[in-house]
């Protein structure tokens, strides 16, 4: 094979082109693949509000309504429910929402009990840890996780605790209190997850 | 090299079939390497004279792989990746496919068979100083391999659609939330929507029968050749190609076929045994292969009361579960720590000032960010903490047959620890769990970060001149 002739400056400077160019036809290529991931239009849309008949829910009691694909709680407290919030400030790790309050607390649950209305919890039922839905320990009472139970949720997966205002327990894995879902009250009766009176 | 200046293959006997046999072969051989790479790959590979018991998981893992990839191929001749139609087929290839019982289990049990497998093969590395120089890359392809079989089970878990899997996969790709700033939004993509659905499962197919198995199949290529253009490794961690007779072979190699493919072929009847067995009588091991949560359809509105990875993913998700407020203090006194112990004994200053650099970084990270992030990171960390072995082992030996007492019970230890935190994994969180947990946590990174310095004094006993 003869090497005369040959100009590899030239040679080097072509190749060094044509990777350049290459390279950011490549990266630009990209685009459409990894864009493709995004959540598609479909699914964005299907984000729209739900609506939750509360009228007939007793004291005491849960319904859950879907809403982006997730568990949304509504929980009616009674009194003795409510009582126990004060009393578990020390107990939990935010007791004030202040923690993300723009993200997971809405300004017209920045109270006590994390709600419009005291009664009424809205709470979506997603572990801020890795996304369980935590399980109903709704009654006070010793239980195998915690000694002084005081009623509220407790996570399967991971073994996080949240009093019944969604508010985390300390030195659990999860970091932050359950997310307050933007609602309103379209009735004493009925509530609408997914907007609120502040637009949205 | 011109076709005809290749020597002719000569096939004895096949009997009347010799002559068309030679022809045949002889005619490939010039258009295609095939008695070089015969040669070099088997008849010619010489392999240390004293395998043992440990060395049939590299052949045996091999074999589950072929059969995980005949099987796979004929599952998604039925099954189908939509939410709405997922569990249904899955139950219609266990009850309406003619086979699809045996095939479905064949796949099932092969994915735990295929960690139990890959375990006892890298254990066999710790023991015999595998991983040790020349070896790194052997080593470093290897644990690939296993960073990809662990995303290649867990994006398959998910496809039967039932509880666990829908439950296991909102876990794991909440994981990637907990990244400060663009975690969020890399979970959303991975998913493909705000929490695991129809896109999330459909994504997992393509991940799970495509994307994930090519890497495999060319990091398996990888690692062997790798492995053959080293050598393996014995039992006695010395090197058999220092030793040669007057035509360049190793006096202690004996060539690959027939006598190890010979081996290896009675470990696989063995194998093949225990996993029939499996498959006609405990197809579901007690809920260790298979979850009996698994058997409802997902359901996004409720999480099983337990919920647990199947049982080898199970130390990891010990550590996951390990790290909260009260172990970021216990994680912070093992970084200072270290680092005093680093600028205590390396002489080098740049070394010193990295890890007091270091050090630094991480207690303020460990300040500024959840315990979530951290653990996370550390399981992360746990899994790929074994890429760096070859470096962290300074002792002068490499088999656990001449390291000294230290490295046994550190060993000893290690395996302990971790059968013992894929026992916990399985568990529901307690408060005498979690404790143990964190000792073990605490014991698994120790193994590796102090290794160092416990291997470089131990009292090791010498090599043999030849293997025993």
């Amino acid at each position: 094979m003869s090497d005369q002739g040959v100009d590899k400056g030239k040679r080097c400077f072509l190749v060094a082109a044509t990777s350049v160019v290459g390279g950011v036809a490549a990266g630009a290529a990209a685009v459409p693949f990894i864009g493709s991931m995004l959540p598609s239009e479909r699914a964005k849309a299907a984000g729209a509000p739900v609506e939750v008949d509360i009228s007939t829910l007793a004291p005491g009691d849960k319904v859950t309504a879907e809403w982006r694909g997730q568990p949304v709680w509504v929980v009616r407290r009674t009194k003795e429910m409510l009582d126990t919030l004060p009393k578990l400030d020390s107990v939990v790790s935010d007791p004030k929402s202040e923690r993300k309050k723009d993200e997971l607390t809405p300004k017209y649950a920045r109270n006590e009990h994390r709600s419009i209305k005291p009664e009424y919890l809205v709470v979506v039922g997603i572990c801020t840890h890795l996304g369980c839905a935590p399980v109903d320990k709704l009654k006070a009472g010793p239980e195998p996780f915690e000694a002084n139970w005081e009623g509220g949720f407790y996570c399967p997966c991971h073994g996080s605790l949240f009093d019944l205002a969604g508010r985390v327990y300390k030195n659990k894995p999860a970091p932050d209190n359950l997310k307050i879902p933007p609602h309103k009250y379209l009735s004493d009766g009925r509530i609408l997850i997914g907007v609120d009176t502040e637009g949205a | 090299m011109a076709a005809a200046e290749k020597p002719p293959v000569t096939i004895t006997g096949a009997g009347p079939l010799s002559g068309v046999l030679s022809g045949l072969l002889t005619w490939i051989d010039q258009r295609f390497p095939l008695v070089s790479s015969w040669k070099e790959h088997l008849a010619e590979y010489y392999a240390p004279k004293n395998f043992n018991f440990w060395y049939y998981f590299g052949s045996l893992a091999l074999l589950v792989l072929v059969m995980q990839l005949v099987s796979g191929i004929f599952l998604t001749m039925f099954y189908k990746p939509d939410a709405a139609q997922a569990f249904a087929s899955v139950e219609y290839i266990m009850r309406d496919v003619w086979g699809g019982w045996i095939i479905r289990y064949l796949h099932s049990t092969g994915a735990s068979m295929f960690f139990l497998v890959v375990y006892l093969h890298m254990f066999r590395g710790l023991l015999y100083g595998s991983y040790r120089k020349p070896r790194e890359l052997v080593w470093i392809v290897g644990m690939l391999i296993f960073l990809c079989l662990m995303a290649e089970a867990f994006f398959g878990y998910l496809l039967p659609w039932g509880q666990m899997s829908y439950w296991g996969a909102q876990v794991i790709v909440n994981l990637f939330d907990a990244i400060p700033l663009i975690g969020p939004t890399i979970a959303v993509w991975i998913r493909g929507d705000y929490v695991v659905s129809d896109a999330t499962l459909n994504r997992f197919f393509a991940f799970h029968v495509i994307a994930i198995p090519l890497v495999l199949l060319g990091m398996v290529a990888a690692h062997i050749l790798a492995l053959h253009e080293v050598g393996s490794n014995n039992p006695d961690g010395i090197e058999i190609k220092q030793k040669k007779d007057a035509a360049g072979r190793p006096l202690d190699g004996i060539p690959f076929h027939p006598y190890y493919t010979v081996k290896d072929t009675l470990g696989a009847a063995v194998f093949l045994i225990v996993f029939a067995i499996c498959i006609f009588f405990l197809p579901e091991m007690g809920g260790y292969f298979l979850e009996y949560n698994n058997f409802i359809p997902a359901d996004p509105l409720r999480t099983p009361t337990h919920i647990a990875p199947l049982w080898y993913f199970t130390p990891y998700y010990s550590i996951l579960r390990a790290i909260t407020e009260t172990f970021m203090w216990v994680l912070g006194a093992g970084v200072i720590g270290m680092v005093v112990l680093i600028v205590l004994s390396v002489a080098n200053n740049l070394v010193r000032l990295a890890s007091v650099a270091a050090g630094a970084v991480l207690l303020i990270g460990f300040y500024a960010l959840d315990p979530k992030v951290w653990g996370v990171v550390l399981m992360g960390v746990a899994v790929m903490i074994f890429i760096p072995l070859p470096w962290l082992d300074r002792s002068p030996v490499k088999s656990i047959r001449y390291k000294g007492p230290i490295f046994k019970s550190a060993l000893a230890a290690f395996v302990i620890v971790f059968v013992l935190l894929g026992y916990l994994g399985t568990q529901p969180v307690t408060d005498t769990g979690t404790l143990i947990s964190q000792v073990c946590t605490a014991l698994y990174f120790l193994f590796f970060l102090l290794m160092p310095w416990y291997t470089a004094i131990d009292k090791c006993k010498p090599e043999p001149e030849r293997v025993t």
